[in-house]
């Protein structure tokens, strides 16, 4: 059953780590949504580019090898160029290099243009019951 | 004698090919000037005399002679002009354009994103005969493009708009190029999924429009009182040629990947023929596919016409390379030069021909540069991998080359060969070691011709015509 959201989804930068992204693709299919995945290694351009095409209303995207913070610089100053001013920004995976005080890492992100920010180890059914909230999907 | 008639209405000639239905050979060949201003029908009546002379002097008693079909391509008046939109440049907009040029179009220009009154102005005070509107998945962005269909009833465009776009925004935009009497055909969006390339179906649409719309627009449908119709441009023509040649017919096996390089006198026109998948591994293809039957237009790369600008695109120093003019002994302006101040010159002694050559070995090199995928390196934790965008043509087999410079020389692979494989450049995906075929009876246009006809036929005589070079 569709439930009429668009979301896109993949893996920033020169990362390649791929199940994950196969994994959320998955999930979030079952649950539902339209998701148009750009795959690995993309720039932030592949999200903006499929976002502005597909209308989407969400995008995730993920960063599995600790460089994620310096591949998102911008991101939301794209988006906003892009005309995507109001669509939901998501990030997760192992975001930052070392072991950070996770209080300090989400608020970088929060403050990079991001509406929520995922440990790692956080499952894809979490992230998905925050977007149907963000989203206004829940009765 | 079963004849088919097949007719290239061109932008110089009208060229007329007869060939023998029951023995697949080419009867004879006939050409006058096209004379599209007055009545297209002048110049065909005078290449059709010469062409009975030509039959007659073979002993093929005219009066025997069946034509089962009698039909035609052209490139008069300009070719089939047209424009393209799209929302994103990379994307809906680009996918538009390459289904434009795959229809044998001349692509003027390519707009993207939401188009302003000034851009909007700029196409209804062109010439052009078609507007393709594309922009958004299915289900995707739809303020987009019917912005820019309100734009276009707002200024009462008077050509065909094909729209080729969102399927979600179908109605709204039907409706309103209806209110406005907007001329409009509608086909399936030319992007329907993210980097899914869908052209046919707008191929074909711009086809159709071509035949019923365009032809009658250029002046030319009395021609259909004496031939069955004018199908298709020409670029269509040999592009479709090509392309059952590549894929074979029903029951005549193809020759596999290949391409075509047309030099002519104001453009180099690439055609590749192949899916263009990675060969290697590692390797992650980028963007927007391409289609399986690609055609490229180099517009500043040409024998005459565009001598000037093909100086410019390949610079001095390259080519002298071609010329051996270490020495710097040849004032390469002034033979450029010339040449374009004089689009009719035919080269006639040794210095002028070898001149040609290394122009055509230049614009060969450019265009296959510009028109065959390349490799971008990406350092990852797991080592260098590769992004590919475009198609890889490393290992297509065959390539055809048309054009008089090529069908003319003596040693065409000289030229060809530039267009291989670089191992100093080795990210440019050209090919590495095909065979050459040169179209030297100029019968690619009318075989796509016959192709719509007897592909079985086409498939058998282009292979018995396209001479191999070593």
């Amino acid at each position: 059953m569709k439930n009429g959201k668009t979301i896109v989804i993949g893996v920033i930068g020169s990362d390649c780590h791929a199940v994950g992204n196969k994994i959320i693709d998955h999930v979030l299919t079952e649950q539902g949504f339209n998701v148009i995945n750009v795959g690995v290694i993309c720039p932030q351009e592949d999200f903006i580019n499929a976002a502005v095409e597909t209308n989407a209303d969400a995008i995730i995207v993920s960063s599995l090898y600790g460089h994620g913070e310096l591949d998102c610089q911008g991101f939301k100053d794209k988006c906003n160029e892009a005309g995507l001013q109001d669509i939901k920004l998501y990030v997760g995976g192992n975001i930052v290099v070392g072991k950070q005080e996770w209080s300090e890492v989400n608020q970088r992100f929060l403050d990079m243009g991001f509406d929520r920010v995922y440990k790692p180890g956080t499952s894809i059914e979490i992230t998905a019951e925050d977007i149907k909230k963000d989203l206004g999907m829940t009765e | 004698m079963n004849v088919y008639l097949l007719i290239d209405f061109g932008s110089t000639y009208t060229k007329l090919t007869a060939v023998d239905a029951d023995k697949e050979e080419i009867l004879a060949t006939a050409k006058d000037i096209t004379t599209v201003e007055e009545d297209i029908m002048i110049g065909f009546k005078k290449a059709f005399e010469k062409l009975k002379l030509c039959l007659e002097e073979k002993n093929i008693k005219f009066d025997e002679i069946n034509f089962i079909k009698k039909i035609a391509c052209s490139s008069a008046a300009g070719g089939l002009k047209m424009y393209a939109i799209g929302l994103v440049p990379e994307l809906t907009a680009d996918a538009a354009k390459k289904a434009a040029l795959g229809a044998g179009a001349r692509v003027m220009k390519t707009y993207s994103y939401e188009l302003n009154r000034h851009e909007i102005e700029e196409i209804k005070n062109s010439n052009a005969d078609i507007l393709l509107l594309a922009g958004g998945t299915d289900g995707g962005n739809k303020k987009c493009i019917i912005h820019n269909a309100k734009l276009i009833a707002d200024v009462k465009i008077s050509i065909p708009v094909l729209l080729a776009g969102n399927k979600s925004a179908n109605d709204e935009i039907i409706e309103i190029f209806e209110e406005a009497n907007i001329d409009y055909i509608v086909t399936e969006n030319v992007m329907p999924k993210l980097n899914k390339i869908n052209e046919k179906p707008t191929r074909e649409a711009i086809r159709n429009i071509f035949m019923t719309k365009i032809v009658e627009a250029k002046g030319m449908k009395n021609a259909e009182d004496f031939i069955s119709g004018i199908l298709m441009p020409t670029p269509a023509a040999v592009l479709k040629a090509a392309e059952v040649l590549a894929i074979g017919s029903d029951d005549e096996e193809g020759l596999g990947n290949l391409m075509v390089i047309d030099i002519g006198g104001a453009t180099t026109d690439i055609h590749s023929l192949a899916e263009g998948d990675p060969t290697n591994a590692g390797v992650i293809p980028k963007g927007l596919e391409e289609p399986f039957a690609k055609r490229t237009v180099e517009g500043d790369l040409g024998m005459r016409y565009s001598a000037l600008s093909l100086l410019e695109a390949a610079g001095t120093k390259k080519i002298r390379k071609y010329l051996n003019d270490d020495h710097k002994e040849i004032d390469v302006k002034a033979h450029c030069n010339h040449r374009h101040e004089n689009i009719m010159m035919v080269p006639k002694t040794p210095e002028e021909i070898f001149f040609d050559e290394a122009m055509a070995g230049a614009a060969t090199k450019i265009a296959m540069k510009r028109h065959c995928g390349w490799l971008e390196s990406v350092f990852t934790p797991m080592g260098v991998m590769y992004y590919q965008h475009g198609k890889d043509l490393l290992d297509v087999k065959y390539i055809i080359g048309t054009g008089g410079v090529l069908v003319h020389s003596k040693n065409p692979k000289n030229i060809l060969k530039a267009g291989e494989f670089d191992k100093e450049q080795p990210v440019h995906l050209m090919p590495r070691s095909p065979n050459y075929l040169i179209d030297s009876t100029y019968i690619l246009s009318s075989m796509g011709l016959l192709a719509g006809e007897n592909p079985d036929m086409a498939v058998r005589i282009m292979k018995k015509y396209l001479e191999k070079v070593n």
